[in-house]
């Protein structure tokens, strides 16, 4: 491994449990800042878990149960003294289904800022909303209808819309769970060359069902299966000469 | 023959077809049955009540002469003319319009074709007049109830004399009046302004009107508040566990339980223990929140239900704060919804009677109140009481409480849809 890359998140011994049901074992995982890491696998292996444990969106579900370390710059995030808020800001996050607040393109956008304090007065709140959708390759197309609802968007211009809204609190990591997977092709690609663009600043970590977008934009990828992460490593080995077996069957197409 | 075809032929497929068509025909005439009924209803009862809104009066010359003085009652102010005493004045006046009549017995009946309380049509008359008051003046008077419903068609003159109310003299002064000119026939306004009377033609809604009034924004104002943060606690704050389905399953229970058991409650602890006036707005208000907050929390939590989950990650994800992500995002979008819930449970209250019973706010309330801790009635108690008295005049007053009432349940109702259908966010 390229030892000037610094990690960005360290994974160790996570295992998250729904009421009985185990979902993760013991995963260990390092992601390298300002890169792109993909995590494959089939339905329910558990990537969406793993991700959402990142920003720690599954503490809303009462019975699940996280145990382990997950530290972002050596801060262990399942600190008592950890403020999710904080956290929250720190991690940003963009789901499958895109989901703008049924309200105008520039509130989705200011939400955050405006909640966290980021900007003193509008003109700084104004500034921040636009260097965001700037960011996320969609000022051009909105700023002439910033008061329109934010759902009356397309839904890739509402998927690269939550990007902006992700963005405009300044995280330095973004989670993306299968931000695609509703989305045609054009819209796809528009988005994955965003996610070139926006790698420069931010580390993203990307759940993916297409394995020919996690061959496209990721460096690294994991592969998950049934709870347990298979295999972490360099995207191009993944894909062509795995370690292992499951792996080789699942990047093939022989199962998933 | 082709087994293929696609013609009907199969006696199985005719069967079908027939059965589908008998079940449309169960549909339609299930739904004509009821809107028949509903029109019967409502044409009943407009037919009925229309008649309500219109009064009757009847000309009268009035002359002011040395026992009653013009120029001093120009200097009294208005309060000071209620207070005089116009009754004999008033009688002595009716009757030198009639000047033919000179039996005692005659002269009674006369002053029987008015209601009982004609001095105070013509004090109005002096107040409204006052600055260019005449000596002679020709007064509009109230018409007795009796005179009322034969003008208005409700009572029938062939009904032989010794049952009518009305005798035959009555009615050839009448027929005389009607003659002349002498009798109007106008929009009923006391009959909004006025409280409730013994006398039918006097009695009006105003009161309950009042009463009703104070009673929905106490219920808006307990109920509302109450209900909208309960359910947004219980929705989205608190834990699921046993104490939490215990509460929840009694609100369930508690928005399907007689009304009257509501006023039960009212009774015993308002009234009883915590001693609160009776028979006012305050206790009837307090009971009926009662029996609305269930209805209200169930609209409202299902509305915060129906506003999907991506919404609430979505804004934590930014960073906000539970409380945050509730207030912003999941209330604004559940309120439409909540409004409505509110609207609908407040008509179901409007229109409640039984509970009110129970607290004494079916008693005869004549002065309009002025605050919900005076005595009053409501709309639909009023309607109760009135259907109890024996006057004509009170048959169509029913009625047209009634038509009143429905009318502000059929705005509420409206306005209910207008907010659903303007607010609603479809996802």
């Amino acid at each position: 491994m390229d030892m000037n890359k610094k990690i960005k998140v360290c994974v160790e011994n996570l295992n998250v449990y729904y009421g009985d049901k185990q979902a993760l074992y013991d995963v260990c995982m390092d992601i390298n800042q300002n890169e792109i890491t993909a995590l494959i696998g089939p339905s329910g292996c558990g990537k969406s878990t793993f991700l959402r444990c990142l920003n720690r969106m599954n503490d809303v579900i009462d019975i699940c149960k996280v145990e382990g370390s997950i530290k972002i710059d050596g801060e262990d995030i399942y600190n008592k003294d950890v403020q999710v808020e904080k956290l929250r800001e720190r991690v940003g996050m963009v789901f499958q289904k895109p989901n703008p607040f049924p309200k105008s393109i520039f509130e989705n956008v200011a939400y955050g800022p405006r909640i966290h304090g980021l900007a003193k007065d509008k003109i700084e709140l104004e500034e921040i909303v636009f260097t965001s959708l700037k960011k996320a390759a969609i000022f051009e197309e909105v700023k002439d209808r910033l008061d329109e609802t934010g759902t009356s968007l397309s839904g890739g211009q509402q998927q690269r819309l939550c990007i902006a809204r992700a963005i405009s609190v300044n995280p330095d990591v973004i989670l993306m769970d299968e931000p695609c997977s509703a989305l045609d092709p054009i819209a796809t690609a528009k988005i994955e060359a965003l996610m070139e663009d926006l790698k420069k600043e931010y580390t993203i970590i990307i759940v993916t069902h297409s394995m020919q977008q996690a061959a496209r934009v990721s460096s690294k990828t994991g592969f998950f299966h049934l709870g347990n992460l298979i295999e972490v490593n360099d995207t191009e080995t993944i894909f062509s000469t795995p370690t292992n077996e499951k792996t080789l069957d699942y990047v093939t197409g022989r199962f998933g | 023959m082709n087994n293929n075809s696609l013609k009907i032929s199969g006696s199985n497929l005719k069967k079908r077809l027939k059965a589908e068509r008998r079940f449309r025909y169960y549909g339609i005439f299930a739904i004509s049955l009821a809107l028949i009924f509903v029109l019967i209803l409502f044409t009943n009862i407009i037919s009925k009540g229309y008649s309500a809104f219109y009064r009757t009066l009847i000309a009268v010359n009035i002359e002011f002469n040395d026992e009653i003085n013009l120029e001093s009652i120009k200097e009294m102010s208005d309060e000071e003319i209620k207070q005089i005493d116009l009754y004999s004045f008033t009688k002595k006046n009716i009757y030198a319009n009639f000047p033919e009549i000179e039996k005692k017995s005659d002269k009674k009946k006369i002053i029987k074709l008015f209601s009982i309380e004609f001095e105070e049509d013509v004090k109005k008359y002096i107040i409204s007049n006052k600055k260019n008051i005449d000596n002679k003046n020709q007064v509009f008077l109230t018409a007795s109830d009796d005179i009322d419903q034969i003008h208005k068609g409700n009572y029938s003159r062939s009904i032989p004399e010794e049952r009518r109310r009305v005798s035959n003299f009555q009615l050839s002064i009448y027929d005389k009046l009607v003659n002349q000119n002498r009798v109007k026939f106008e929009f009923n306004v006391p009959f909004f302004t006025r409280g409730d009377s013994r006398e039918a033609e006097l009695a009006g809604l105003g009161g309950s009107l009042i009463g009703s009034f104070f009673t929905m924004i106490l219920v808006l104002l307990l109920s509302f508040p109450f209900g909208l943060f309960g359910a947004i606690y219980l929705e989205e704050f608190s834990r699921k566990n046993r104490f939490t389905d215990f509460i929840e399953i009694n609100i369930n229970n508690l928005a399907a339980v007689p009304s009257i058991v509501f006023g039960l409650l009212g009774l015993g602890i308002l009234l009883n223990t915590f001693e609160l006036p009776r028979s006012t707005a305050l206790v009837g208000g307090i009971t009926l929140s009662l029996m609305t907050l269930p209805t209200i929390i169930i609209a409202t939590r299902a509305s915060l239900r129906s506003v999907p989950p991506s919404i609430r990650e979505g804004a934590l994800a930014v960073g906000a704060s539970k409380v945050q992500t509730v207030m912003h995002h999941v209330v604004p979008l559940a309120l439409p919804g909540s409004i409505t819930g509110t609207i609908i449970g407040i008509a179901r209250a409007l229109g409640e009677t039984a509970p009110l019973l129970l607290i004494g706010m079916v008693a005869f309330i004549v002065d309009i109140p002025g605050s919900p801790v005076d005595p009053s009635t409501s709309l639909p108690v009023q309607a109760y009481l009135w259907n109890d008295s024996a006057e004509r005049g009170y048959e169509e007053k029913t009625s047209a409480a009634i038509i009143i009432l429905l009318g502000f349940l059929i705005l509420f109702n409206l306005i209910a849809v207008i907010i659903r259908r303007k607010f609603e966010t479809k996802w």
